[in-house]
């Protein structure tokens, strides 16, 4: 479903990534992990196109597409999703009218008819479930005022509604308390489906327990400098990452 | 000066009916000093931005009796949702069967200017004309000169008034050539409270011209929550003045909404007269096609520990013009000032045009004033945030430009009118038919 080759990044003279190879099939769960300012943020932004990194060299297909001659928009209504690490406010902007907007485009994309304002009220009830969120939130302005951990509840609602073939989760679960993170890993985890993938970026072992992924990455300096199973997660859990990052040349 | 002036100055004063004396003396000096200096022309510092000619070229009257309306028309101006005490004015002239309101708390005056005039002449006498000189403009004069009807408001001290006034002056019938100059004073005494919608409205269009003047008294430790809502016909002339005095640890926010006229001048003039003061300055302004709309505020720091943040915000689209001129002038005993001042502009147009004109004068040491001014793009991280959920393009452009514009409407504390406001900008925005 994805493929990365061999991708840099850098934004301004700032080389951030450095070589990142990574293939997610359908169906699988792939934890990245690695020391704050590793590159993984960078990695998520580069893949949904964010217009401040540059691509210097490599490559990433999704789905058999060029993914990086496409638009950001084109990428989310291709089925790619990014579940930010700090989700943007847009004050007035009520979370009704940004989820039927979005999830509108992306219908037009597939060729599917747009939602009227009742038909989405319906869907997005029933999504609302899956978060454990009552009504209320639709009508507050997308971000404006959340908790931090209510703006990453609020991500994977997005997710819900949008229903992506591939979603990057970036550090979702910094900043929910107990019962969030149990939440919302397990909308996470109802969202799968055999034809959809997921890839998530975590500093915590303890995530992983209940988003059980099938690969573990650990990015190092832009580069991912040991990947294993789920097992890895627990030993970098024992003895950090210095053991790994001690071999990377500078 | 023009002999329409002079007829509805001469309607004010008919042969031989006596005059509250201070009020004759009061729109004499007015005119007196209109008939000295006329209307500001380009030439003067403070109105060379804009073109007044179309305006001062015409000539425009007094009306006489007002046109009758319906008060369904009223419905899109009056924010139901939230209650309020309504007072209603038809082409200048106070309307009792159109207003509403309902029961007035004691120690709260609340009425038509004209129509306390001879009960409160004390209050009146006292306070009018005192915080809006007849020197500050040509309009100013003018107002004065014509004085008739307005808003007026009296809080005695300590009273809270529970429910915002709202004074909706609306325009009616062939309006063309039509002349109003509302005059609304506002006094709180020593710590009460009371909220002050003061809304234009035009209910057909057509090139007529409000002048109005607004004085309020923020006493002692009083607070006061002031909207001003401008929603003329997009022919009309506006040009509305707002003096606001401050006395010691008073609180005061003051919105300023405009859509309408073609062109539209708001004066906010605060004055902080006392220390500990904290005051607030919102605006929202929208041109399109060539509307000009032009924001002039002014915030003298007179006493130390006072802070104020101001905030305007202007949309331009088409061949429309915004100015923003602020002013803020800190005294040399205005010690521990803080003064914040942000005017940020989006252009939707390639044809659209901005002034902005911060000015800053401080005297004082020991202050912290900062101004900010931004033109044209729109928030980068949520343009991206958009594209990310497939959101690209004109309903992109429209959501950040509607959230540009709400995130100065959210704080108004009234849900009804930020609603119907936030309507008026998505309805204005789906007419662009990007
Ligand atoms: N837009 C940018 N401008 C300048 N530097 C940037 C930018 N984005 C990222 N960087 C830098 O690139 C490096 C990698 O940042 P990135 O956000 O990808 O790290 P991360 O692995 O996600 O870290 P964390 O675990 O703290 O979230 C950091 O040194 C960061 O400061
Ligand atoms: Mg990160």
């Amino acid at each position: 479903m994805l493929e990365i080759i061999n991708l840099h990044a850098r934004v301004g003279d700032k080389q951030i990534l450095n070589g990142i190879s990574l293939q997610v099939r359908v169906g699988e769960v792939h934890a990245i992990m690695g020391p704050n300012g590793s590159g993984k943020s960078t990695l998520a932004q580069v893949l949904a196109g964010h217009p401040a990194y540059e691509v210097t060299a490599g490559q990433a297909t999704f789905q058999g597409r060029d993914l990086l001659d496409l638009e950001p928009e084109e990428r989310a209504r291709a089925g790619l999703f990014l579940a930010f690490q700090y989700p943007v406010e847009i004050p007035g902007v009520s979370n009704a009218y940004f989820l039927r907007a979005a999830l509108n485009e992306i219908r037009k994309a597939r060729g599917q008819e747009e939602l009227d304002p009742i038909d989405f009220m319906d869907l997005a009830e029933e999504k609302l479930k899956l978060v454990e969120w009552g009504p209320d939130i639709l009508s507050r302005a997308v971000n404006a005022g959340f908790s931090g951990g209510e703006k990453k509840r609020n991500e994977i609602l997005q997710m819900a509604v949008l229903e992506p073939t591939l979603a990057i989760l970036d550090e979702t679960d910094s900043g929910l308390d107990i019962d969030a993170l149990r939440i919302v890993a397990e909308g996470v985890n109802r969202l799968r489906r055999p034809d959809n993938a997921t890839v998530v970026v975590t500093h915590y072992q303890r995530l992983l327990n209940y988003i059980v992924p099938d690969f573990v990455h650990v990015i190092a300096a832009g580069r991912i400098v040991r990947s294993g199973g789920r097992e890895l997660a627990l030993e970098l859990e024992a003895k950090g990452y210095e053991w790994l990052t001690e071999a990377v040349p500078a | 000066m023009s002999r329409a002036i002079l007829q509805d100055y001469q309607a004010l004063h008919p042969q031989g009916a006596p005059q509250a004396g201070w009020l004759g003396r009061l729109r004499q000096r007015g005119l007196d000093r209109f008939q000295e200096t006329g209307y500001p022309t380009s030439r003067d510092e403070d109105w060379r931005f804009v073109d007044l000619a179309p305006l001062t070229g015409a000539e425009f009257r007094v009306g006489g009796d007002s046109p009758a309306v319906r008060p369904e028309a009223l419905a899109p101006y009056r924010y139901p949702g939230t209650e309020c005490m309504l007072l209603v004015f038809v082409n200048g002239q106070f309307v009792p069967g159109l207003s509403d309101l309902g029961s007035v708390p004691a120690g709260v005056t609340v009425g038509s200017l004209a129509s306390i005039t001879a009960r409160q002449t004390e209050l009146l006498g006292h306070h009018l004309g005192r915080y809006a000189p007849i020197e500050s403009s040509g309009f100013t004069a003018l107002n004065t000169a014509l004085i008739a009807d307005g808003l007026l408001l009296h809080v005695a001290r300590d009273v809270q008034v529970p429910r915002p006034i709202h004074a909706l002056f609306v325009t009616a019938g062939d309006p063309a050539g039509l002349a109003t100059h509302p005059r609304n004073l506002v006094v709180l005494e020593p710590g009460a409270r009371a909220s002050v919608i003061e809304s234009y409205a035009g209910l057909s269009e057509g090139a007529y011209f409000t002048n109005a003047v607004t004085e309020a008294i923020v006493g002692d430790g009083a607070v006061l929550e002031y909207l001003k809502i401008q929603r003329e016909s997009e022919r009309a002339f506006h040009v509305g003045t707002t003096h606001m005095r401050h006395g010691r640890d008073s609180r005061g926010t003051s919105h300023s909404v405009s859509f309408g006229a073609a062109l539209c001048r708001n004066n906010l003039d605060v004055v902080l007269d006392g220390p500990g003061v904290e005051a607030q300055m919102l605006g929202l302004y929208m041109g399109r096609d060539r509307q000009e709309v032009d924001n002039h505020t002014s915030l003298l720091h007179a006493h130390p520990n006072c802070s104020t943040r101001e905030v305007y915000k202007g949309i331009l689209d088409g061949r429309a013009h915004g100015v923003f001129n602020g002013k803020i002038y800190v005294t040399p005993i205005a010690q521990k000032t803080d003064a914040k001042q942000t005017n940020r502009a989006l252009l939707l147009s390639d044809h659209a045009r901005i002034d902005t004109k911060p000015q800053l004068e401080i005297f004082a040491d020991d202050v912290k004033c900062t101004h900010g001014a931004t033109v044209g793009a729109l928030d980068q991280q949520a343009s991206f945030y958009l594209k990310s959920r497939g959101v690209a393009g004109p309903l992109a452009r429209k959501i950040l430009t509607y959230a540009f514009a709400a995130e100065v409407l959210d704080e108004i504390p009234f849900p009804a009118v930020r609603e119907s406001l936030e309507a008026v900008v998505m309805a204005r925005l789906n007419a662009r038919g990007e």
